[in-house]
């Protein structure tokens, strides 16, 4: 069971990298909901024996993940008509350098931190990291506002893998409020997306420049 | 049940003000559930009521110690609300009403959580709900500053909720039960996995610092208090910032009991002055009188950190000064409101002579910038002089020098700036367009109010709130 838990982390490890290669929007928004569905499978495979709260939080976490914030993405991609270019801010050759660099940089990490026995062969702690810089990476690195909005997703994927760890230890209900709240603040992003693409006419996060000193 | 209250009285009178069909008479909700809940906040101030061991959620010695400061913060912003509000007639304000309320509810849910995960839920939920109150005037500035808020603040709030999934890992590792309450937690002390705690308190200390906006994590603040209406600036500065220092205090009490107190303690101490100096330093550079808050703000927090890095008398001193931090620095953002509206414009090049044209409110933003810079008797006063000494007794020397030194390049700072805009000749523009705009007694009121309850706490401090200090900081800090 471990050997398919670690396929699939290792599988959201490799999205990471076709995340920061993608030089498309459209790529990149793939590569964040396949993602996304390939955690929601984990915590099926976390569970010794059916559970029906666990399937539904599974089933609520592959939804919006891989099909709702993905079908908002496209649909702001197309409404606002615009040039499909990622724009890198950093390089993607830099970008993947550096994304496998702290791949192999959470793996040493991981066996290095203190885990407890039933996770010290499991992926979950440096996927998570490295999904981590991966995200911070997509944030500051692109310029295009639907690209960062891609990389808060995809930071928020390696704190989802991170929290499978405790899943068998936090009570449910603070779970379903972290997913509430994820999911209303992608929805609050995506209006201000909007509203950002009409007032300024672009999504280019380099044209909100009137605010500084 | 009391503590209950708090939460959902705001909250029901968020669901009844977005009901509420008259456009005119919605903002009289503001002041009414903000004076029941000033009261029943006030009422449990005076006599606590008891925490059930192990709730999940409680009116505690530290919640007790600064809930009624944002609680009366509130009241005073929303019975400013109510004229602002109407000054503003030509945007409808049912979804402004109910956020402002239902940010009050989030608040009171967030000071009085003992649970890490409801922490920050509630925190989270806290900064998700002020996005439409910051673009409320529609412009594109505003658009661009709500968009720089939620990137900086939601990644500040991921990177929180990792850092408490470390937390709750370091417990599991120490053979914990999964209870992830704060006395739980501190209860299983150095049984916590080291490793773990220090990485969730690095985590945890970027995560709620970037929603109290410390250096070099504060570059959200300017934009947003800048573009946000005045009363939503006076409760972002002094509410959320609050909330945001309560979660620190929490967490810190933690990895004290953990052992890893020192380190704790030393990078509050580093971020604490580092703020103050970028604060300070920015307030030397900047033309925009809303912007100049939100580096005084950034100063303020510094102040906080710093504080609270100083041991128990530390601790003391900064709630101490998250009462007058939250008090002075209302009044300002109040009175900057109304100066903004008369001269219709903020940066030095534009507006000059406020005093003529709007002679009270400068008057009250003058004696602000004097009691936020620490004039006596005013109570920043007093408390940023405890923290002082309380730098001194520790042998923290060479901080007290740089706290001492920032406190000084700030006041050059905000002295400079305000001063270009109250005196001189008027512009015409402003003078042309006054009107309507022109000062009145509602929107004087309120930061008047806020000012005097400043002086109070200088010259007269009540000792219920002495000893509830007392008492959040022997929570806190238990003797060994």
């Amino acid at each position: 069971m471990n050997g398919t838990l670690n396929l699939l982390v290792g599988l959201a490890m490799g999205l990471n990298l076709l995340a920061l290669a993608s030089g498309r929007l459209p790529s990149i928004i793939r590569a964040a909901a396949m993602q996304g569905m390939v955690l929601g499978v984990l915590p099926l495979l976390m569970e010794d024996s059916f559970n029906w709260l666990v399937s539904l939080v599974a089933a609520g976490t592959i939804a919006v993940k891989g099909f709702v914030i993905p079908g908002l993405l496209r649909r702001a991609v197309r409404a606002a008509n615009i040039d499909r270019e990622v724009q890198p801010l950093l390089g993607y050759i830099p970008s993947l350098l550096i994304g496998a660099t702290a791949t192999i940089g959470a793996v040493a990490l991981a066996d290095v931190l203190p885990l407890r026995p039933e996770h010290a062969g499991s992926l979950l702690v440096s996927g998570s990291f490295a999904t981590v810089v991966t995200g911070f990476l997509l944030l500051m690195g692109r310029a295009k506002a639907i690209s960062q909005v891609c990389g808060y997703l995809i930071l928020e994927n390696g704190i989802y893998l991170f929290g499978l760890l405790l899943i068998k230890s936090t009570p449910l209900i603070v779970e379903a409020g972290i997913l509430l709240d994820l999911t209303v603040g992608v929805f609050v992003i995506g209006i201000i997306v909007d509203r950002i693409q009409r007032e300024f006419d672009t999504l280019d996060t380099r044209k909100l420049n009137v605010l500084r000193e | 049940m009391k503590e209950l209250a708090l939460i959902f009285i705001p909250l029901a009178g968020a669901v009844l003000a977005y009901l509420w069909p008259s456009e005119r008479t919605r903002p009289w909700l503001l002041p009414v559930i903000g004076a029941g809940h000033a009261v029943l906040a006030l009422t449990m101030l005076l006599h606590p009521p008891a925490v059930a061991a192990g709730a999940w959620l409680g009116f505690d010695a530290l919640a007790r110690a600064v809930l009624p400061a944002i609680s009366l913060l509130f009241l005073v912003c929303a019975a400013y609300g109510v004229t602002y509000l109407r000054l503003r007639g030509e945007r409808s304000n049912r979804v402004f009403v109910a956020i402002f309320l239902t940010l009050l509810g989030l608040m009171s849910l967030a000071l009085q959580a003992q649970h890490l995960g409801l922490l920050w839920v509630a925190a989270e939920a806290a900064t998700l709900s002020t996005v439409p109150l910051l673009h409320f005037n529609g412009t594109a500035r505003a658009f661009e500053a709500t968009w720089k808020y939620l990137l900086i603040g939601g990644t500040g709030i991921a990177l929180s909720l990792l850092g408490s999934f470390c937390l709750g890992y370091a417990s599991l590792l120490g053979q914990g039960s999964g209870d992830l309450t704060f006395a739980a937690l501190a209860a299983q002390g150095a049984g916590l996995s080291h490793p773990w705690v220090l990485a969730a308190w690095v985590l945890l200390l970027t995560g709620y610092g970037t929603k109290m906006g410390l250096a070099p994590m504060h570059t959200w603040k300017p934009d947003a208090y800048g573009e946000a209406p005045g009363m939503v600036g006076a409760l972002l500065a002094g509410g959320m910032t609050t909330v945001a220092f309560v979660a620190l205090l929490r967490v810190r009490q933690v990895v004290d009991a953990a052992g890893a107190g020192e380190v704790a303690g030393l990078t509050l101490l580093v971020l604490g002055l580092f703020s103050m100096l970028v604060g300070a330093l920015f307030l030397l550079g900047t033309p925009d009188f809303k912007r100049m808050l939100a580096y005084s703000s950034v100063e303020h927090m510094g102040i906080l950190c710093v504080g609270a890095a100083l041991g128990g008398a530390g601790v003391w001193a900064a709630l101490f000064h998250v009462w007058t931090n939250n008090l002075t620095k209302g009044a300002l953002f109040l009175s900057a409101g109304n100066i903004r509206r008369a001269a219709g414009a903020r940066t030095a090049d534009e507006v000059a002579g406020m005093a003529l044209l709007t002679p009270v409110s400068a008057g009250i933003f003058v004696t602000g910038i004097f009691a936020v810079t620490a004039l006596p008797p005013f109570g920043p006063f007093f408390s940023e002089l405890r923290i002082v000494r309380a730098a001194f007794a520790s042998g923290h020397t060479p901080a007290a020098a740089v706290f001492l030194g920032c406190l000084l390049f700030a006041f050059f700072g905000l002295t400079r700036l305000v001063f270009a805009i109250v005196d001189g000749r008027p512009r015409p523009a402003a003078r042309a367009g006054l009107g309507q705009l022109g000062e009145s007694a509602g929107t004087l009121v309120p930061p008047l109010v806020l000012l005097g309850c400043s002086l109070w706490l200088g010259l007269a401090t009540p000792p219920v709130l002495l000893e509830a200090w007392t008492a959040a900081v022997a929570a806190l800090l238990p003797v060994p």
